[in-house]
């Protein structure tokens, strides 16, 4: 491991992390009832799918999973420099659904903001709820997540990076100086 | 990635990587247009300007849709009803109109050039929609993204461009764009339309369309444009349909699965029959709405994500 970097979660604790969320899921929306999950491009997708599957086999019924694509709603897009971006696929219709927003970390709440306007602009959710692997601190915004995977406090030099199995050959939460 | 250039003037200097930016972020933003709500802020007080020294619809109405569905402002020129009538220069109508903040110019005009000017004379970024016998470059890409969604790839095709290519911006565009993509281009049209030096273009060029329409995946139409005909390059439009209007029979010579664009407006009876406009292997909608996309996507790669920054 490069200096400077420390794992903060390894592949037993986030396994253990994602299960506990989807049960909070369940159990705060009452079932799996017109809930779907979105996944906020790029790193909260798979967290949204891996969701999906748990609340799938807990619940014992089909959940359905979009990704969201927030590039065209952000505040900041004069400063960054505009990434290669993929299409929203968002198939069904989110009116009167119950949302679950996934990202994987949880710093200005910018993003999730933009998400929020995203999601409304493709119709009226019931409910929108957020959930993220780790919720680092330092929000701009009042904005906050309902399910959480780990507090991490930070400074904001440091940068939280999440890898995942499907994208970078294993799970873990690294932190770097 | 990122567009690093202030304007798009035409497809002649633009690399592959570009074309292929230009084209995936089309393809991403073409979802937008089927949203129930077809707005994304990402262009909010970022202000467009249409400059139209000739006539159009459905250029113009594409660019001002694509702004608006960016929620950019928009504002239109045309000659008519402004203080070009008055003389007013190209030049000091562009510095008058940057000087009221517009961010960039859409600029169809007569002359060839005349948006290469344009991008000298103002810091704003310049889209060519059109400039004399030149280029259409926006009509190359949405006539690109089209073969690409039909076909799944542009290398190795074969694609005929028939008609009056001599007039044709649309038809240099695509030729540029098709050829630097990997496809083969073939060019067919009376001699009298064909444009000098057509032999340094990377083409192949036909005079008999029957042998230009032999296994091609592709036909492009190109509108006979009646309004620059006359000065006697072909006797009639009769004798112009017998010999380049294209046909079903004449397709029967083309791959099974060929697919038919015309950058419109069209010339029923003369350039293309009406059984073949409105055959379902005529993709003619689905050009103007990958326009809106592509355009969508040149106003957001120059004004948003990150582009080359004019002026910040």
């Amino acid at each position: 491991m490069a200096d400077g970097v420390t794992k903060v979660m390894d592949e037993d604790e986030i396994r253990r992390a994602l299960r506990r969320i989807a049960h909070e899921i369940i159990e705060r929306n009452k079932g799996a009832q017109n809930l779907v999950i979105i996944g906020v491009q790029s790193r909260g997708v798979p967290m949204a799918k891996r969701l999906a599957d748990l609340i799938s086999q807990i619940e014992g019924t089909d959940i359905t999973v979009g990704s969201l694509n927030v590039a065209l709603y952000r505040d900041d897009y004069a400063t960054r420099s505009a990434r290669t971006i993929s299409a929203t696929e968002i198939s069904f219709d989110v009116t009167d659904k119950r949302v679950i927003l996934v990202d994987e970390v949880l710093f200005t709440g910018r993003t999730t903001r933009a998400a929020m306007d995203a999601i409304m602009d493709l119709g009226r959710p019931s409910v929108i709820q957020l959930a993220v692997l780790i919720d680092r601190g330092h929000k701009e915004l009042p904005i906050r997540a309902d399910y959480v995977g780990k507090n991490l406090p930070t400074s904001t030099k440091e940068i939280v990076e999440v890898h995942w199995v499907e994208t970078k050959g294993e799970d873990a939460v690294m932190i770097a100086k | 990635m990122k567009l690093k250039r202030k304007d798009i003037l035409g497809l002649q200097d633009m690399s592959t990587e570009e074309i292929r930016l230009i084209l995936d972020t089309a393809i991403s933003h073409k979802g937008i247009i089927s949203r129930p709500v077809k707005k994304v802020p990402i262009l909010k007080g970022k202000s467009v300007c249409t400059l139209f020294y000739e006539n159009s619809t459905r250029t113009r109405t594409s660019f001002e849709y694509a702004a608006k569905i960016m929620s950019a402002d928009t504002t239109s020129i045309s000659v008519a009803g402004s203080a070009i009538t008055k003389g007013e220069s190209f030049k000091d109508t562009l510095l008058t109109l940057e000087a009221l903040g517009v961010d960039l110019f859409v600029i169809r005009h007569a002359a060839g050039g005349a948006s290469h000017f344009a991008a000298k004379t103002v810091k704003s970024h310049v889209i060519n929609a059109g400039d004399g016998m030149h280029e259409h470059p926006t009509q190359g890409l949405l006539d690109m993204l089209t073969i690409l969604e039909n076909k799944g790839k542009i290398e190795g095709l074969k694609v005929l461009i028939v008609g009056d290519i001599m007039h044709s911006r649309v038809a240099r565009s695509n030729l540029w764009g098709l050829s630097k993509m990997g496809a083969e281009v073939r060019l067919c049209g009376p001699s009298t339309l064909l444009p000098a030096e057509v032999e340094k273009l990377p083409v192949k060029v036909f005079e008999n369309l029957d042998e230009a329409i032999e296994g091609v995946d592709v036909v492009n139409v190109l509108r006979i444009q009646l309004e620059r005909m006359d000065r006697g390059f072909f006797p009639s439009n009769r004798e112009y349909a017998e010999l380049f209007g294209v046909n079903k029979a004449r397709l029967l010579r083309a791959k099974s699965d060929v697919t038919i664009m015309h950058p419109g407006p069209m010339n029923r009876g003369v350039e293309i029959t009406a059984d073949v406009a409105d055959a379902d292997f005529s993709v003619i909608t689905d050009q103007v709405t990958n326009g809106l996309a592509v355009r969508m996507a040149l106003l957001y790669l120059l004004l948003g994500g990150g582009g080359h920054v004019a002026s910040a």
